[in-house]
């Protein structure tokens, strides 16, 4: 299951210090860590916690003194961590960490909706989607790689039973060719006694400035890490992913945008639309930070419709993604109005008739008449 | 595409036989999923768990609405009506139950067979004698039902991944092949 690949991918990549507090749909992860600890196939300091806010501490105090990190979490414990995750960020800490999107509560809901994620996207973390468990366990790797070229910390996201708990086949790759890819982290400045450094203390507006400067410029250099991690990965192990990624893209007119799980049971639909002659595609977002502006600019221009699945709603203005590519590409020439559709909050199930529906109203949108729509809602 | 859905009670250990089921078609060379009903589980509450098989990797996401076999670990489930909703027509209805198909009426629409799980399980000693766990038992009968797996693949996976008693398991799942009762 989707929960085990991380494990996998945690354990392959040898973490050094794992801390975490149990939250379904979540929980798994760490308990199959905790296992690999105890039977001493992964050589780690696993720290039980009494909450995710110290999780997310001891992250940061392990992470400050040189070490690779792992934390996983979902939904309210994600929004425990909120200060802290600002505070991973600001100290320039490669620690990864698995966030299973949950619904937020109330109504109390363990099932997949993305706001957890999104919601946390102003504090400086990378967040990369996940569409199936190869990719759970291949990006889980990949992001170490990432975090510790840029001294930035990053999330592994992706959708709550619906990967969580499905069990598929996913190739774990060998720990030798792993260790050639990722060599262990070598942290330039750290918590040493032998080389003492003083370490978050009060920063003066003369300085404070130029932090937020360098951590922009890393984010500004991540896209280009991200990608030259990503070929790495895929020319020793086959297996290519992108920062986005075009399903029947090239000659659609009408291109759905898809994160997470969705974006496989809409790669279903469209193989239908395709067999009726209809040029339709995908474009499937997986980093949210980095935002992938040029990327996305260059992909929806010339299209005669872009129809967002938003499995998520920012009360007040609409779907995150849709509100994320519309300023992408405002003022872009070329680029039709961004269509957004609510889907699947709290885990009510997308199925193949939802993309449908949703290609179907979406051809009779020429201009932007809603902000956004809600799709298949009970009265 | 095959879809499968398993019905039980929480304990029975549905989510467990989807997850061998799963493993053995794996291995013998084809793609699958399997993922229990997305809930919250209690013990004797009724519980679903779902497999899906393909020669092609799997896109679809969703829950399965429309299966084309479904095994009961539970019989007194299908007077619910849950267990048959949405099954396609000539699907198979393996029913855990000491009586033969032609005991289960209203279920002309879809081929029964029946095989004494239980009985098989409570001899192995598998679970408690009350409460047996049929998981296991039961998928060496849906092999012989189904022809969609061999035997062979389903005992080498029980062998993997049972924790306890990995050979009473696959023993009793052997019997349950030999012993299932086809009403087609």
């Amino acid at each position: 299951m989707g929960n085990h690949a991380v494990s996998w991918g945690v354990l392959r990549s040898r973490a050094q210090v794992i801390a975490a507090y149990p939250i379904t749909p979540q929980t798994q992860i760490v308990e199959e860590l905790s296992e690999m600890c105890a039977d001493g196939d992964l050589d780690a300091t696993f720290i039980k916690v009494e909450s995710e806010h110290s999780a997310m501490a001891c992250c940061i105090g392990a992470a400050q003194a040189g070490a690779r990190t792992f934390t996983a979490t979902s939904a309210q414990g994600l929004a425990l961590m909120h200060e802290l995750l600002h505070w991973a960020s600001g100290a320039r800490l490669p620690i990864v960490m698995t966030d299973v999107n949950r619904a937020m509560a109330p109504g109390w809901s363990i099932w997949a909706d993305q706001l957890d994620s999104l919601a946390q996207r102003d504090t400086g973390w990378m967040q990369m989607y996940c569409e199936s468990n190869q990719e759970v366990f291949d990006l889980t790797v990949c992001s170490y790689k990432i975090a510790e070229q840029l001294d930035l910390p990053i999330m592994v996201v992706y959708d709550a039973f619906l990967l969580s708990h499905t069990s598929e086949v996913v190739d774990i790759t060998d720990q030798g060719p792993i260790d050639d890819f990722l060599p262990p982290r070598q942290a330039e400045l750290k918590l040493d006694p032998g080389k003492p450094y003083a370490f978050g203390s009060l920063v003066m507006p003369e300085y404070y400035y130029e932090m937020r400067y360098k951590l922009q410029e890393a984010m500004e250099r991540a896209g280009g890490v991200i990608d030259s991690v990503l070929e790495e990965w895929a020319e020793r192990f086959g297996r290519k992913y992108g920062q986005v990624e075009g399903y029947k893209l090239d000659d659609a007119d009408i291109v759905l945008v898809t994160s997470g799980t969705t974006t496989s049971t809409t790669k279903y639909m469209v193989n239908q639309y395709r067999e009726r002659g209809e040029k339709v595609g995908i474009l499937k977002m997986r980093t949210l930070r980095p935002f992938p502006v040029e990327r996305v600019r260059k992909e929806l221009a010339g299209r005669k419709r872009v129809l967002v699945i938003d499995k998520n709603m920012s009360p007040g203005l609409g779907g995150v993604w849709a509100q994320e590519l519309r300023a992408a590409t405002a003022h872009i020439p070329d680029v039709p109005p961004i269509q957004c559709y609510i889907a699947g909050l709290g885990g009510r199930d997308i199925r193949p008739e939802t993309v449908r529906d949703v290609i179907e109203h979406g051809k009779t949108q020429e201009s932007l008449e809603k902000e956004y729509h809600w799709i298949q809602l009970k009265n | 595409m095959i879809e499968i859905r398993i019905h039980g009670r929480g304990g029975q250990g549905a989510v467990i036989a989807s997850k061998i089921l799963a493993s053995a078609v794996f291995s013998e060379g084809q793609y699958v999923q399997s993922f229990p009903a997305f809930g919250v589980e209690r013990r004797g509450a009724p519980v679903a768990a779902f497999t899906r098989i393909d020669a092609a990797p799997i896109l679809i996401r969703n829950n399965i609405y429309e299966p084309d076999h479904i095994m009961v670990l539970d019989p007194n489930l299908l007077a619910t009506g849950i267990c048959t909703d949405g099954l396609k027509k000539g699907g198979i209805v393996l029913i855990n139950s000491e009586n033969t198909p032609d005991f289960f009426k209203g279920l002309d629409d879809f081929r029964v067979a029946t095989v004494d799980a239980g009985s098989i399980a409570a001899k192995h000693r598998l679970g408690s004698p009350s409460y047996p766990i049929v998981n296991t038992t039961i998928l060496g009968a849906f092999a012989k039902a189904s022809g969609i797996v061999s035997i062979d693949a389903i005992i080498s996976c029980i062998g993997d991944q049972v924790p306890i008693k990995p050979e009473a398991n696959a023993e009793s799942a052997k019997e349950a092949f030999e012993s299932v009762i086809l009403g087609y």
